[in-house]
């Protein structure tokens, strides 16, 4: 997808454009770190001309919108807490890595571990995302309307991860207790990750996921469950070419 | 760390601007790799039966013009050549292995860079700005081109360690990660009579695709073999007299992003340095995947 020509830009007093091509990033991110949250202050704030930089809108903890107009590169939105943060485009390795809560839209593709460690929030990413994708999530729902690629929920603890797509090898390898639902095919599972049956409360779950990301048009009942089968918690050495 | 910038021109208009905008994406991978820098450029290919080596020589009082008479001599015919910095690139009216031999007897204190009909590598210690200005690269045309940035991790800050490195004709290599088992294989590959310029350990990757090449592999098959002898982490780029090559190690530790437009394909460590080349805003953008050999090349006509 292009960058750029996303958002329209209205004449809105409660928005403020910051311009990379002409401001620094720490600029930027000194503007969104000195937020408060008090009446009068901007609720949207546009980054143009983004360009590929690293750590664009991290360390936000206001409830204040964030559009990103184009490709970002690394650690885009890290460590979000209360925001709501939408990229434009493509982002970089490590989008969204230790939300706490809030929410991160990419509307192009992520590159690897989107979402890592992660403890609340919501990740949104509507095309694919590459290797590590939720790696040691820890609580984040992560939401991928596209494929993910390799070693997808390593060792993630706990949160839910919905792929609409396919997930490609090693997913969930020493998973513990995150919940994977996949739709498309799985080119394989890691270490110590099985499907599960889909109860339920899984369905209404996939559900709730999908209709929080703003997903329509994909119906809960084509995904498949994947979690820990729990052999690896602790250290037996019957399992030992297992870890 | 380490960066590396590859461009693949599809048509005469963006071949014009290969110099200008590979030097734009070794300014951004400046801070991946401010040690030393260096490239490969395809360009200007010279008739079959003719070569082109590129030369670097350590002493900046060398006389370029002898060696050009020199090699005029002793290959009977008219020798082109043109300066760059601490190198030279000559158009020589024979084949390649014949002037490489020339040249390793006769004048063995000049480093051999690449040889070829149309590869020109130049790298040197130093910033990469400093490099793009002092070897004047925005001004040049190829067809393809890639560049590295290193920032040393495993061997010495050297012109000698810096990439590309040259692994047979027409063919380079640059990587951005680190091997593990690089001296056992350059023991192995010296028993085979694969000489090494230094203790790099992207160079034994180069020595090791040079080895399987010349034991009749294809390129695909040789990087294919890399997954299973080098043991460390890399993304590699190899230049092609065609186009190029790109391999990530099976667990993609290094980053490697990818775009193409209806003029160029671009193989970068980090966007940003793709956002720079014009038309980068229209292209598709795309992450390799771990372990598979892409390639692109140009389909002859």
């Amino acid at each position: 997808m292009g960058a750029g020509g996303g958002v329209t830009l209205v004449s809105d007093p409660t928005t403020e454009v910051v311009d990379l091509a002409a401001t620094s990033l720490r600029e930027l991110n000194s503007r969104l770190h000195a937020l408060t949250g008090a009446d009068g202050e901007p609720q949207r704030i546009v980054v143009a001309n983004p360009r590929g930089r690293h750590n664009i809108a991290v360390g936000l903890d206001v409830p204040v919108e964030v559009v990103v107009d184009g490709h970002a590169g690394y650690y885009c939105a890290g460590m979000n807490k209360l925001a709501d943060v939408r990229i434009v485009g493509n982002c970089g390795p490590g989008v969204a890595e230790n939300m706490m809560s809030g929410s991160v839209v990419v509307e192009g593709n992520a590159s690897q571990s989107a979402g890592a460690t992660g403890r609340g929030g919501l990740l949104v990413i509507r095309s694919n995302a590459a290797g590590r994708c939720g790696i040691s999530l820890k609580g984040t729902d992560v939401v991928v309307q596209g494929s993910i690629g390799p070693m997808g929920a390593f060792l993630a603890q706990t949160g839910r991860m919905v792929v609409c797509g396919d997930a490609g090898d090693g997913l969930g390898d020493s998973i513990y207790e995150a919940r994977l639902y996949v739709r498309g095919s799985v080119a394989g599972l890691g270490a110590d990750c099985v499907e599960k049956e889909m109860g339920e409360q899984h369905l209404a779950e996939v559900r709730e996921l999908l209709e929080r990301a703003g997903v329509s048009g994909v119906d809960a009942a084509d995904f498949r469950r994947y979690g820990s089968a729990r052999r690896l918690y602790n250290f037996d050495i019957d399992h030992a070419g297992e870890y | 760390m380490c960066g590396i910038a590859g461009i693949y021109s599809k048509n005469r208009a963006t071949a014009e601007r290969v110099g200008e905008s590979i030097a734009l994406m070794m300014h951004e991978l400046g801070d991946r790799g401010p040690d030393s820098a260096g490239i490969a450029l395809y360009r200007e290919p010279v008739p079959e039966g003719d070569s082109k080596v590129s030369l670097y020589s350590a002493d900046p009082g060398v006389d370029w013009r002898l060696v050009v008479d020199e090699l005029g001599i002793a290959f009977d015919g008219p020798v082109a050549h043109s300066v760059r910095a601490s190198h030279a690139t000559f158009h020589v009216p024979a084949e390649a292995a014949a002037v490489t031999e020339w040249l390793a007897l006769n004048r063995p204190e000049l480093r051999l860079m690449s040889a070829g009909r149309s590869i020109e590598i130049y790298k040197e210690k130093g910033h990469p700005d400093e490099f793009v200005r002092r070897f004047t690269l925005s001004e040049l045309s190829a067809s393809h081109a890639i560049a590295h940035t290193r920032m040393a991790t495993e061997s010495r800050v050297t012109t000698e360690h810096s990439h590309p490195f040259s692994t047979g004709l027409d063919l380079c290599l640059v990587h951005n990660g680190s091997l593990s088992n690089h001296n056992t294989l350059r023991r192995k590959l010296r028993r085979e009579g694969v000489t090494f310029q230094t203790d790099n350990d992207s160079e034994v990757a180069a020595g090791y695709l040079m080895w399987r090449m010349r034991e009749g592999a294809g390129l695909e098959e040789a990087l294919s073999g890399c997954l299973e002898d080098l043991d460390g982490f890399y993304t590699f780029a190899v230049g092609t007299a065609d186009g190029f090559a790109v391999l990530r190690d099976p667990i993609a530790c290094k980053p490697a992003v990818m775009a193409e437009t209806d003029d160029w394909v671009a193989i970068a460590t980090e966007y940003r340095a793709i956002a720079v080349i014009p038309g980068a805003e229209d292209a598709v953008v795309w992450e390799p995947e771990p372990a598979r050999v892409y390639t692109w090349e140009r389909v002859a006509a």
